[in-house]
This record gives C-alpha cells, sequence and structure tokens, in this order.
C-alpha cells in the first residue's frame, strides 16, 4: 500500500476515533475519506482550504489538510503565513504529488520548491517518510500536538522503515566511515543506499528536516565533506547545513531536483534518473566531486 | 465576547484623538464605526465570534473595544509606537479582544467559515474593496451552497473597489445563495434590525452603506 493510500485510512480513522480531528479538502482525496461531520471538502478552492484549516484550529480543533503539493503549499502561500502562522495556529498539511510523483501531469502539478518556500516562513516542522511505516508513526505524532506540521507523501518508498533515532526524529546513522557524511532525506535513501554500497562513507538518514538538526549533524561529521540527498529542490537544506558547521570548515554537495522548468513526460523513474537522483547519478555525482585519493 | 460598556457611542470622538500617529487610513477607519458600535453595543453575545477582516483603519475598532472596556484606554494613547500592541493593522496576539490578525486584505471571510463550520456565531467585517480579492468568493460560493447559516458578512460599502460593483454587491452574495439587505450603515436600527434579520439555512450578507 502506497503512503498515500494509507494516508487515508489514517485520516478516516482519526474522523472515527478523534473527536479532535477535521480533515479539510478541495476535492482531492475526496472518494477516498468517506464523508463524516467533520470532513469538510471545500470543493476546487485552495485558498479558502487553509482559511477553513485555521478558522476550525482557532476553534479547537485539529486539522488535517490535504491535496497535491502544488495545490497545498505554492497556491495558498500567503493562507499559510498569514491565516495559520500569524494567527498563531497549527494544522497537519499532508501533500500527494512529491517532486516528479506526477511526471505525466506536467510542471503544474509539480512543486519540488515546496520545501524551500515553507522552510521559509517560521514554526513548520517539515516530515519526508520514506515508507509507509514511518508515515503512521509520524502522522499520529502529529495528529497529538498543536504545531503546524508539513507531511510530504511520495510515491517513491524506500525497501524498509527507518525507526526513529534515539531522541525523536533526527538523524539516524546508518552505519560509519571515513569518508564524507551522506544524509539521504526520505525516499531517496534506496537510491542512496545502492550508489554507496562499496563506499566508505557515512551513511544517515533523515524524515523531519524542518526543524533541522543541527547538533546531530555536527556529531555525525568525522571529516569535512557533507553530501545531502534531498528529493525536492537541489540546495533546500544547504543553508541549514551551513550555519550547523559556522565554526568548522567543510565542503558540501547538495543533490536534488535541479532549478528548472523541466519540460518532460514519461516515468518517475525517469525524471530521477534525468536528475541525477538514481543510483548512478547520485554515484557519478559523489565521483565527480570526491577528491582523488 | 461582550463586555459592560463602560462609554457610549458619543464619547468615540474623544477616544479616536487619542489614537495619534501616521494614521494613513482615516476614512476608512471612520467607515467602520458605526457598524463596529452597533455590533458590540447590541448585538454580539458572549459566545459569538467578531472578525474584522478589513483591517486598514483599525482606530475605529481600537476606540470600540476601548469603549466597552476590553482594551484599556491607556493603550490607545501609544498608537503605532514601537512598543504600542495596536498598530495598522490589528495583530490578535497583541490586541486585547482582536480575533483575527487582518491587513491583507480577503483572510477574514474564510477563516470565518472555518470558525462557523466549527458551530459558533461568527461576523465578519470586510470592505467592499477588499472584495475585489478572489479568495473571499471562495468563501462567499461555499458558505452560500452550504447554507451556513451561523455566518454573517458585514460588508462597509464606502466605493473603495476601483472597478465598483455594479448591480450591487448584495446581489452578488444573493446569486450565491445569502440572505442579503442593503442599510444606511449610519442608522444604527436600521443595521441592528438587518443583523438579526437571518434566514434559516442561509447565511446572511449586510451590506452597510457609508458613502462620503
Amino acid at each position: 500500500m502506497s503512503m498515500r493510500e494509507r494516508f487515508y485510512e489514517l485520516a478516516s480513522e482519526a474522523l472515527r476515533n478523534d473527536e479532535r480531528t477535521a480533515v479539510v479538502l478541495a476535492d482531492i482525496g475526496t472518494a477516498k475519506i468517506p464523508e463524516h461531520p467533520r470532513r469538510f471538502n471545500v470543493g476546487i478552492r485552495e485558498q479558502l482550504m487553509i482559511g477553513v484549516a485555521a478558522g476550525l484550529a482557532l476553534e479547537g480543533y485539529r486539522p488535517v489538510v490535504h491535496s497535491y503539493a502544488p495545490f497545498l503549499v505554492e497556491r495558498p502561500y500567503e493562507q499559510l503565513k498569514v491565516d495559520l502562522g500569524h494567527q498563531d495556529v497549527g494544522a497537519v498539511l499532508v501533500s500527494c504529488g512529491a517532486s516528479y510523483d506526477a511526471s505525466v501531469e506536467g510542471r503544474t502539478h509539480q512543486a519540488p520548491e515546496d520545501v524551500a518556500i515553507l522552510s521559509a516562513l517560521p514554526g513548520w516542522t517539515v516530515q519526508v517518510p520514506g515508507h509507509v511505516v514511518e508515515l503512521e508513526r509520524l502522522l499520529a505524532r502529529a495528529l497529538r500536538r498543536d504545531d503546524r506540521i508539513y507531511i510530504r507523501l511520495s510515491e517513491e518508498e524506500n525497501h524498509a522503515p527507518v525507526p526513529a533515532g534515539g531522541h525523536g526524529e533526527g538523524l539516524v546513522v546508518l552505519r560509519e566511515g571515513a569518508g564524507p557524511l551522506v544524509v539521504a532525506v526520505g525516499p531517496t535513501l534506496g537510491e542512496t543506499m545502492a550508489a554507496t554500497a562499496d563506499l566508505d562513507v557515512t551513511l544517515a538518514y533523515l524524515s523531519t528536516v524542518r526543524p533541522f538538526p543541527h547538533d546531530d549533524l555536527r556529531a555525525a561529521l568525522r571529516g569535512a565533506d557533507v553530501v545531502l540527498v534531498e528529493p525536492y529542490l537541489a540546495g533546500t537544506s544547504a543553508a541549514e547545513v551551513s550555519a550547523a558547521l559556522a565554526d568548522r570548515p567543510h565542503r558540501l554537495l547538495a543533490l536534488g531536483v535541479p532549478n528548472a522548468e523541466f519540460r518532460h513526460y514519461g516515468e518517475p523513474h525517469e525524471h530521477r534518473a534525468a536528475h541525477g537522483l538514481d543510483a548512478a547519478g547520485i554515484r557519478a555525482s559523489l565521483e565527480a566531486w570526491t577528491p582523488a585519493g | 465576547m461582550a463586555a459592560t460598556a463602560t462609554l457610549g457611542y458619543d464619547d468615540l470622538p474623544a477616544l479616536l484623538k487619542r489614537l495619534t500617529g501616521d494614521e494613513k487610513h482615516d476614512w476608512s477607519s471612520l467607515s467602520t464605526l458605526d457598524v463596529l458600535w452597533v455590533l458590540y453595543d447590541r448585538v454580539l453575545r458572549e459566545d459569538d465570534r467578531f472578525l474584522l477582516s478589513k483591517g486598514h483603519g483599525p482606530t475605529a475598532f481600537y476606540a470600540v473595544l476601548a469603549a466597552k472596556g476590553i482594551l484599556p484606554l491607556e493603550l490607545l494613547d501609544g498608537f503605532s509606537s514601537f512598543d504600542s500592541p495596536l498598530g495598522h493593522h490589528p495583530d490578535r496576539l497583541l490586541v486585547p479582544g482582536a480575533e483575527l490578525g487582518s491587513g491583507s486584505l480577503g483572510h477574514g471571510l474564510p477563516i470565518a467559515v472555518g470558525r462557523a463550520l466549527a458551530g459558533r456565531r461568527v461576523y465578519v467585517l470586510v470592505g467592499d474593496g477588499e472584495l475585489d480579492e478572489g479568495s473571499n468568493w471562495e468563501a462567499v460560493q461555499y458558505a452560500g451552497r452550504i447554507g451556513l447559516e451561523t455566518l454573517t458578512a458585514v460588508v462597509i460599502d464606502n466605493e473603495s473597489s476601483t472597478y465598483q460593483w455594479p448591480g450591487g454587491i448584495e446581489r452578488r452574495f444573493a446569486l450565491e445563495g445569502w440572505h442579503a439587505v442593503r442599510v444606511d450603515g449610519r442608522d444604527h436600527d436600521a443595521v441592528e434590525l438587518a443583523l438579526r434579520d437571518r434566514r434559516s439555512g442561509r447565511p446572511s450578507c449586510v451590506v452597510a452603506e457609508m458613502l462620503r
């Protein structure tokens, strides 16, 4: 079962079992989340979707808001700033259609810049699960809280979940090596593992990218080289790495989706390869960057 | 919401004079004064919500809150200064009694829909110029279609919309299923009557005409 399908089950369960939960939709997901007195479908009105969520939050509910990433984050961006942030209320935003998931739909249905622009607003927790089990853990936690949380669902998924670290949702070191610290975010882990299988690197996993775990990064870094593999806009977390290592000389290779109008359709794996985010592409970037010897 | 009245309508000019500073929205402020007074003096009940969506020119709002004992009078004197909670657009976290942080137009009505869906009786004040913002119409359409009868929108019509509303604002709300009327915004009894004259299964819109 995909993360998206599981989310629909979990949201439906929350409506049945938790009187604080409300679900706000804009036509996306309505066929999967059954009608309920606290399920509000506002039609194709995404600005209203966020405003309604804010109103419900102001009255004590925990709104869960869902749509494709471009329509959840980009179109109602000022509503996220004003209706939620400025009013100082929370919501759980759950997107589908990560980066190039909607490859055949074209650019209008793709928002690889979602994490970058949401990170420009204060107070958001941004989570990028790489497996359906991680989604279950993150969503359950989000529903118990009151703050602003963005959970980014992808059709790409790792072969196995990564358990939460010893101190919550921070950086999880999977194996240690003498070479660069390679940080794989969410669903990039599988390709990153394949790309680095025979390399002497420290491999770490991250699913909660905001707030960025500065202390974890410092603790995991043995040398000076950091590689970020992010499934969204390349460099989205580069400033976070720079801030974490402000007093330490370091180098950073930031891999991700290029900042470009990418006018191709086809399959997601074709986009992944074109962006250099498959195992071969990640390996090639590492070899081109890592100094000889 | 409701508070014991400490001052009357005739005291408002003196309170407005205390709100000095480089206020840029004088007419905007005064255009809301009468409707705000009627709301706070006659209509709002303890559990009702009032959202000032048209946050431009909030001095009338601050004056009415102060007159009603919700906002400490001494706060009026520091209006728009660095340490004052009273700015040119209200911040709900800073202003006692403000239930919406507003300024950017077109946000109050959608949030009001959410609060009404949660079971509250909600009044939201918007301006005719503010209605240029498309986000309002997402809310107007949805509230009308689902018959959100606990929602009342008060539109201050001082003809500030650049291209106006030929045929009338109230007709547009009515087309979307609202019970909509136009009243003289300076006639307190008429405003009160319109705010109380609601219809089952329909949201309400009161267009308060406030021409110069």
